[in-house]
């Protein structure tokens, strides 16, 4: 679908150093909004939702050194709970990790990488009901560009950005995605078709 | 056999400029049933003209094997429609098989099939009478009777059927001695197929389809040419489909057993891979073989080892065809497609030349049959049995505008060369510009009531 | 994949794809709630014309996990009595607006005929076919093998294939739709097949199968074996003269105790036994062997349902097709960040 010979002309709206200054913002919010780490569980949505969800984890840790990171994150994969599974090419489900403390009681934060429709949102809000009762569950995304179809909004948010439908939004991360051979963290808008 | 000569006119016709066997261009005249004359600049005064430039004229084809259906199925085929059929396909005669319902093992029968023929009037439709009663390979059937009735039959087969036991192959074998006929084995030991469904080798194993052996066929002819030579008699084999079977036909007549093979179209040209799809056209007794088979029956044929073409044309109603490969019929129809194939296999392979397809699709079935005023040379003075096939022409297998009530052909879609633009039969043209024209009116017939009762 | 019909013409990516997806399945049947909605609101027929309790209850448990609407449908209709024709049935499950269709049929290539002609549109899952094959059996075997396999060599077993892995199946290869499942599968999966059978139960042309052949199971064994199947046998098949008798046959082929014990003197300590069920204890395998820890037989039936909902979710929910076309990381990554996003 993407043609890499020819790449829509786009625009950098986040780089590394402006996804990095969100993300800390996030954390601090995160601790700010639950008053303290207690009972803190971080959920990433595959697929670039998960390393988000790790490097808030990390700078958590480092705000409140009696947190370990790794026990606080976890991913949590929505495929099977969407609403347009018929519509869609079918691709394996990504595996759910939890973790060991699992969500019960918990306060989870789900963490995505850019909020649009909502449907992604409300098929995790349904996934997180087979897994188990949080006390309270909130909403972070790096990006949110706008057109809601579902009364769902975010309550952390790195970026506002008014985007029109035609666009689209491209959240690069380092573990995933490369350009020319470099691992790269960015944020771009590709002009529509 | 006699009308032609006393028959009623059946006009005089001009074929001008047409490849005699394939060769240089003369011209044919025929008048009241017979070929009146060969030349060239002949002339057209009184005669319709048939411009045959470009075209090859062909003594009319006779089949040795064709299933009718007719008495018992009718809503698979009729006398009627599987003679349309034979016409269009440049046949001027078939030989009916025996598997009707009741089976053609009593003169009765016979005479009727044989009725039926006439008064259709498309082809000589020919009998073949059952060896044994009920087709159930237990009993002779009255050969002789069948033999000396309105039907004159000379070639006996329980085709469908393997006469399998051979003290009672035997016997047939040396009986129809006694008549100048011969038996038409179709050879299948049914212990080694019980179940069968296809030819047993690579895809069979792979399809989970239960194996017909090569050596099912094998066996029976190499014991049949052996009882042939024993007693003395005629042996003809059906369908020959495997290279062993040649092998064997070619060993028996360097011994000089009196033995005829014949092959079909599709086996010429189709192998068992198309039963990947699980389709029941390609379903056929005996199977599809592999593509050496089909290598060694082209070169038994081009080389004089398998004596003739049989198309096996066997219309199946569509049900019996829309299911499961296991319930399914065997067989397909040929009639239509038979000249094509083998055009696209023998000729356009240059295996064969059209003088040899006259050869295996005229002269030498009309021997075998006995049938005396087929398959004779284009000359004047003899009867008028002819076809004109273009073969430049190419067409596409669309069953659904064939005459014969069979939807089952396995050339569907498919691309082949050469097509009939005329039949003459006695004499009277049944095909025109490749289309039905009328059928021939028996004099004897024309004079009485209709015979179709 | 519009339909799952057979693994020979299953490849590689596909197979391990169908592996994978089971795996993020079985971890759905170790939760609580063991439903998912992913097919909400589709109806999964199970037409069988051949008896087969276990195989109808796994897909029916399969569909009902993926919140499908089951249909059972036991056709009548065997080589001798002929009912309704495959194609009424089938026409007749198309107007009842059937998705997907699983089949078990007692003729070979009945699901490709559904699946070839315009009798009915759905998708269709060949749950046996005659002595042709059993698509799913061998993928759940495969997964069965790949859990062992991977946990042997502590490695992820998402995305892995079974390269170097030695198995042996022995048994009536002949009318076995599982054998043959299995071999096209496992050649795909990198495996190193071995058949064992009396040459009276391989079929003519097994020679051009992807494994080797042997009529001696304890020269298998010796010669090193990493899963052990085991092929349902039926003693009729004495009767026709397949082997000259069940205490012949199961001396010669059958895993009985002394062949248990041999596994420990030939240092296959890790070596799993298999068998698609239901067993003739006895026959082709000793209870000892059956029961035995090395056996997986219930891993099996536990992995069908998940092979099984696996199946179902990749062939209802959209087209494969598209996703499988699209490989290379950057276009991958970049198209499905689009659609999860957007
Ligand atoms: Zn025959």
């Amino acid at each position: 679908m993407t043609d890499v010979t020819a790449p829509v002309p786009s625009r950098v709206v986040l780089n590394h150093a402006d996804i990095d200054r969100a993300l800390t913002r996030i954390a601090h919010e995160i601790l700010e909004a639950n008053k303290g780490s207690q009972d803190l569980v971080l959920l990433g949505i595959p697929r670039r939702g998960y390393p988000l969800a790790v490097r808030l984890a990390g700078k958590i840790a480092a705000a409140d050194p009696s947190v370990d990171a790794s026990a606080i994150v976890g991913q949590l994969d929505v495929t099977m709970f969407r609403d347009d599974l018929s519509h869609q090419p079918a691709r394996p489900p990504y595996p759910t990790k939890l973790p060991l403390s699992g969500i019960d009681n918990k306060v989870v934060v789900l963490i995505d990488d850019v909020l649009y429709s909502g449907r992604t949102i409300r098929a995790a809000l349904d996934a997180i009901v087979d897994l188990g009762r949080p006390r309270s569950v909130r909403l972070a995304v790096l990006v949110d560009r706008g057109h809601r179809e579902l009364p769902i909004r975010a309550d952390h948010v790195g970026k506002n950005l008014p985007t029109s439908s035609s666009e689209k939004v491209r959240v690069r991360v380092e573990e995933f995605d490369s350009v020319n051979g470099q691992p790269i963290n960015e944020v771009v808008i590709e002009a529509g078709a | 056999m006699t009308e032609t000569a006393s028959g009623a006119s059946t006009g005089t016709f001009l074929i001008r400029g047409a490849a005699i066997l394939g060769g240089g261009a003369e011209d044919l005249l025929i008048r009241d049933g017979v070929i009146a004359e060969r030349g060239t600049g002949l002339s057209a005064e009184g005669a319709t003209v048939i411009e045959a430039a470009g075209l090859v004229a062909l003594p009319g084809m006779v089949d040795i094997h064709t299933h009718l259906r007719e008495p018992g199925r009718e809503d698979a085929e009729t006398v009627e429609t599987g003679t349309r059929a034979a016409a269009l396909g440049g046949y001027t005669a078939v030989h009916a098989m025996a598997n009707s319902n009741p089976v053609a093992d009593t003169a009765g029968v016979v005479e009727q099939v044989h009725s039926l023929g006439r008064a259709s009037g498309w082809v000589d439709v020919r009998p073949v009478g059952a060896v044994t009663i009920g087709l159930a390979g237990e009993q002779l059937a009255e050969l002789g009777a069948m033999a000396d009735s309105r039907a004159q039959v000379r070639v006996f087969s329980d085709d469908g059927i393997c006469v399998h036991d051979p003290v009672l192959m035997r016997r047939a074998l040396e009986y129809v001695k006694a008549f100048d006929g011969v038996v038409a084995q179709h050879a299948q030991e049914p212990r080694l197929t019980a179940g069968a469904q296809m030819n047993e080798g690579a895809v069979s194993a792979v399809l989970g389809l239960a194996g017909w052996p090569a050596v099912a066929e094998e066996s029976i002819i190499a014991r049949d040419v052996l009882l042939a030579q024993h007693v003395g008699s005629r042996l003809h084999i059906c369908h020959v489909s495997t290279a062993g079977s040649v092998e064997i036909v070619r060993w028996a007549k360097s011994r000089g057993i009196n033995v005829t093979a014949e092959v079909t179209p599709h086996h010429l040209l189709l192998t068992d891979e198309l039963v990947r799809s699980y389709d029941p056209v390609y379903k056929v007794n005996p199977p599809l073989r592999t593509a050496s088979d089909v290598q060694a029956l082209r070169a038994g044929l081009a080389d004089g080892t398998i004596d003739v073409i049989g198309t096996d044309h066997a219309p199946h109603p569509s049900e019996h065809k829309e299911c499961e490969w296991a319930q399914a019929a065997m067989g397909m129809t040929g009639l239509e497609t038979a000249l094509s194939v083998v055009q696209e296999t023998m000729i356009e392979t240059g295996l064969m030349t059209w003088a040899d397809f006259a050869r295996v699709t005229s002269t030498v079935p009309a021997a075998i049959g006995r049938v005396a005023d087929q398959g004779r040379p284009l000359e004047a003075g003899e009867p008028a049995n002819v076809i004109l096939v273009d073969p430049a022409a190419r067409w596409t297998v669309d069953p659904n505008k064939m005459a014969t009530m069979g939807r089952n052909s396995p050339f569907a879609g498919k691309e082949l060369p050469g097509a009939v633009v005329a039949t003459f039969f006695k004499g009277h043209p049944t095909v025109l510009d490749g289309k039905l024209n009328t059928p021939y009116r028996h004099a004897a017939d024309a004079a009485g009531a209709g015979s179709r009762n | 994949m519009k339909h799952l019909l057979s693994t020979e013409n299953l490849g590689a990516a596909d197979a391990i794809r169908i592996l994978d997806t089971a795996e993020e399945m079985a971890a759905v049947g170790d939760r609580e709630v063991k439903k998912l909605p992913a097919l909400r609101g589709r109806t999964v027929v199970n037409l069988f014309f051949e008896d087969s309790t276990r195989t109808r209850i796994s897909f029916e448990a399969a569909a009902k996990r993926l919140s499908a609407d089951v249909i059972n449908f036991a056709a009548k209709g065997s080589s001798v009595s002929k009912g309704e024709s495959l194609k009424d049935t089938a026409q007749t499950l198309s107007a009842m607006g059937a998705d997907a269709v699983v089949i078990r049929h007692w003729a070979s290539g009945a699901p490709h005929r559904l699946a070839a002609t315009d009798w009915i549109d759905a998708a269709v899952i060949n749950a046996g076919d005659g002595t042709h094959e059993h698509p799913t059996q061998a993928l759940l075997d495969a997964f069965t093998m790949r859990r062992h396999w991977t946990k042997l060599h502590g490695s992820e077993s998402i995305g892995a294939d079974l390269s170097g892995m030695r198995v042996a199946i022995a048994g009536d290869v002949l009318h076995s739709r599982v054998a043959r499942s299995n071999v096209w599968l496992l050649r795909t999966l990198g495996a190193d097949v071995t058949l064992v059978a009396p040459p009276t139960l391989l079929p003519i042309g097994v020679e051009q199968w992807p494994c080797k052949v042997s009529y001696n199971l304890d020269e298998t064994l010796e010669a090193g074996v990493d899963a052990m199947m085991m092929l349902r046998v039926q003693g009729e098949r004495m009767n026709a003269s397949f082997f000259p008798s069940t205490r012949e046959y199961s001396r010669r082929w059958g895993f009985d105790d002394t062949r248990l014990r041999a596994l420990d003197e030939l240092g296959l300590k890790d070596t799993i036994i298999m068998h698609p069920g239901p067993m003739n204890r006895g026959l082709e395998i000793s209870s000892a062997a059956a029961d035995s820890p090395r056996s997986t037989v219930l891993a099996q039936v536990r992995n069908g349902v998940s092979v099984r909902m696996a199946a179902l979710y990749l062939l209802l929910s959209g087209d494969t097709r598209e996703a499988a076309t699209t490989s290379g990381a950057a276009g991958t990554d970049a198209a499905r960040s689009e659609k999860e996003n957007n």
